[in-house]
């Protein structure tokens, strides 16, 4: 039997997942593409804009689904993406 | 005690307490004196798997923060001048110690020569000066060994230590001072805080200074042309600034660096010019063209490099005839020669090595020195 | 202004990074001289993420530690870390180490540098550091290629891949760098690849607490050569081919771990054993020798 999740156990608010926000050093982005593809909740894609160096940087698509995993930060050869986690009061 | 050894004692007295080395005649006994005396002292030694090896391990100790030293011979040396750069460039100072012998290649293994003088001016690529000293007895080797060590802590460079094999394998007595009588020059660390420190800033001598791993000044040191903070960068700006300087903390400081002994040259009309055991052979040359009349001095090199340029264009000025007594085939001599700037004559007495000279071979150079005069 | 100023102007500008939000990496970088010099898609940086967090999960104090590296791109990470780093000579960043460390036994010395400065110029001190036990962690990022010459073949460029001065294809034999690293003494030996970016971390977090000589092969692509000659397309191409052919055998004899240019890459940590460092056995010996002549050696 599948267990049934409740959005409200016991009356109070389920207590969220840890939250990021995405922070992206944006000419300093050289377009690998890599935290695009390797971010597990697919919260960026790249862009149709251009940096100062040429290149398509990330954009966020979904800021709610970061879950401030830092897979991003960790692949990013460049040093140029990171996340900052939210406290959850302010979520 | 010879030479070798008397070289290992000079600088464990000036504080060395790393040294990295590899076999290689005529400069092995160094090594084998080091690894029997050092960790009495306090120190390490380690012998490498070869020369480029040793002659780097040694700057890997002194940005560690000890005194460090390297021995070889001929072509160990070859194999270090890599790290001799590389010492220059990133201005650590520590001494490379050849005990020379007869080349090229492989050449006299057991037998002495001093054809490696222009390899230690010029061996690394690049522009540079360093810094070269010639002993002419144990005892030298066991005083100058000091000096080479303070020097080289003074103007952060890699310090040349000239000696031969007939002064590793000469055996003499060697008086040993009480340790509070040896000068011996500390490091000069910084006292500024990591974060108003640059690592390659020049202080008022041109010599910028020291810190070292683990202080916490977080510093980058890089064989690259670098700025002040130790950064490379790829500029004919950056590169003029960075290498007239390291010319130029030797150049500039030749007088104070200097170390000449002259004698009889006040009324000579012929000096010799010699370093190292060549310089003791012509002593008894000197006694002997004077037995035929002729007025002739000594003026023996210890620090071979940087030249004392006005020393020589002095003695030309003053009408001197200069034969310049080395064991090879003109290496000095050619320094000789251009400072003379053609005003009296500049014989060679050289030879290829494998022998010290004989004593006629130099007195005959003074005698045709004297004629050519007259 | 130079162009690298700009570029640095616009980083620090960038409105995409709000005023406030300091770079995780901002301790551990040289943050003034980012953007550094590798490829777009070179392995490199990752490498350098994985290294950085590794050191802030042992919590190794930074000043503490020293980055040693010698000629090529991954020679260049010295430059790039906050830490005292030493970029020396092509080949001997592990004799530089080797002295660094026993000058002063309390620094934890890596040696980060790349295939072709460790392994062709630089091979016999890879040897002899092992087989001594220095104490010492070498990070070898693997790009199959001299890359920063231009994409020469390199001692480790498998057989049949095409490069500058391989143009027929590559018909030597390349080295099993974990085979050979267990066999001249290595204590602790691991291989991943750039995308196994959380198996790097505790491989590094391992190597950089374990006494002794520790060793790690990193694959990183290298797109502008050696995935470009070779037809691997870019880096990302890579990292998916790295995702779908490597294997994690753990323990896995190191003598079978050879890579072909398409083959599966097997990864994992192979070799960690216990052996007396250098500095252990110097002490020990020599105060059994030397007894009160003898000071245990502490730097």
């Amino acid at each position: 039997m599948a267990i049934r999740y409740h959005d409200n156990p016991f009356g109070k608010h389920k207590p969220g997942g840890p939250k990021g926000r995405v922070v992206i050093v944006e000419d300093g982005c050289k377009g690998c593409g890599f935290c695009v593809e390797y971010c597990p909740n697919d919260v960026l894609v790249l862009s149709s804009r251009y940096n100062v160096k040429g290149y398509h940087p990330p954009e966020v698509v979904h800021p709610d689904k970061c879950v401030n995993c830092g897979f991003c930060r960790m692949i990013c050869p460049e040093f140029a993406i990171y996340t900052v986690a939210i406290e959850p009061e302010t979520v | 005690m010879d030479g070798d050894h008397a070289c290992c004692e000079g600088a464990l007295a000036a504080g060395c307490r790393f040294v990295a080395g590899y076999p290689i005649t005529p400069s092995t006994a160094v090594v084998e004196r080091f690894a029997r005396r050092i960790p009495r002292v306090g120190g390490v030694f380690i012998q490498m798997e070869d020369e480029l090896a040793s002659s780097i391990a040694i700057q890997g100790a002194v940005w560690a923060g000890k005194k460090a030293m390297t021995v070889t011979s001929g072509p160990g040396y070859s194999l270090m001048m890599e790290h001799i750069g590389l010492a220059v460039m990133t201005e650590c100072p520590c001494v490379f110690v050849n005990v020379q012998r007869g080349g090229p290649s492989t050449g006299l293994p057991t037998l002495p020569g001093q054809a490696d003088m222009m390899q230690a001016r010029w061996g690394s690529h690049g522009d540079y000066e360093i810094i070269a000293l010639c002993p002419d007895s144990p005892q030298e080797c066991f005083d100058f060994m000091i000096d080479a060590f303070n020097l080289s802590e003074q103007y952060r460079v890699p310090v040349m230590f000239m000696m031969d094999e007939c002064i590793g394998h000469m055996i003499e007595k060697v008086t040993i001072p009480e340790a509070d009588k040896i000068d011996v020059t500390p490091r000069n660390y910084t006292k500024l805080p990591p974060d108003q420190y640059l690592p390659f800033k020049p202080a008022e001598n041109m010599v910028p200074e020291m810190v070292k791993a683990g202080d916490g000044y977080r510093i980058h040191v890089t064989g690259l042309t670098h700025d002040y903070r130790g950064y490379p960068v790829m500029s004919a700006d950056c590169q003029e600034e960075l290498v007239h300087r390291l010319v130029n903390k030797i150049n500039r400081n030749e007088e104070k660096i200097r170390h000449i002994i002259a004698t009889d040259i006040e009324d000579a009309d012929v000096v010799v010019i010699a370093y190292g055991i060549t310089a003791r052979v012509a002593v008894d040359a000197i006694a002997l063209a004077r037995k035929q009349g002729v007025k002739v001095g000594l003026l023996r090199l210890v620090v071979v490099w940087p030249f004392p340029e006005a020393v020589i264009r002095d003695l030309a000025n003053k009408g001197k005839a200069l034969v310049m007594a080395e064991m090879n085939y003109g290496q000095i001599y050619y320094e000789v020669e251009r400072c003379a700037q053609g005003k009296v004559p500049v014989l060679l007495a050289g030879h290829g090595g494998g022998d010290v000279h004989k004593t006629e071979a130099i007195a005959e150079k003074i005698v045709e020195a004297n004629k050519c005069l007259s | 202004m130079s162009v690298i100023d700009e570029l640095q102007q616009a980083v620090k500008n960038s409105p995409r990074q709000s005023p406030g939000d300091e770079h995780p990496m901002s301790n551990f970088l040289r943050m003034d001289r980012i953007p550094h010099i590798w490829c777009p898609t070179c392995g490199i940086g990752t490498t350098v993420n994985c290294f950085a967090q590794a050191l802030e999960r042992c919590s190794i104090p930074l000043d503490d530690v020293a980055v040693v590296s010698g000629i090529g791109c991954t020679g260049r990470v010295a430059g790039y870390v906050k830490t005292d780093s030493f970029h020396t000579t092509h080949g001997r960043a592990i004799p530089f180490a080797t002295g660094l460390r026993l000058g002063n036994p309390k620094l934890k010395v890596v040696v980060f540098s790349g295939d072709g400065d460790l392994f062709s110029i630089g091979g016999n001190h890879f040897n002899h550091a092992a087989r001594r036990n220095l104490d010492m962690t070498v990070i070898c990022v693997n790009n199959f290629n001299y890359a920063m010459t231009g994409g020469q073949v390199a001692p480790t460029s498998p057989t049949d891949s095409v490069l500058t001065t391989s143009p027929y294809g590559n018909f030597e034999t390349p080295f099993n760098l974990p085979f050979l690293a267990e066999s001249v003494g290595a204590t602790f030996v691991a291989r991943w690849t750039a995308l196994h970016i959380h198996r790097v971390t505790e491989s590094m977090i391992k190597a950089l607490m374990k006494p002794g000589f520790s060793f790690i092969e990193i694959i990183a692509p290298c797109p502008t050569i050696f995935e470009r000659k070779n037809k691997f397309g870019d880096g990302l191409d890579r990292l998916k081919f790295y995702h779908d052919n490597s294997e994690i055998i753990h323990g896995a004899p190191t003598k079978d771990v050879d890579i072909g240019l398409r083959n599966k890459i097997i990864v994992g940590e192979f070799v960690d054993i216990e052996r007396p460092t250098f500095i252990e056995s110097m002490n020990a010996y020599l105060k059994r020798r030397l007894g009160s002549d003898y000071d245990i050696y502490e730097g």
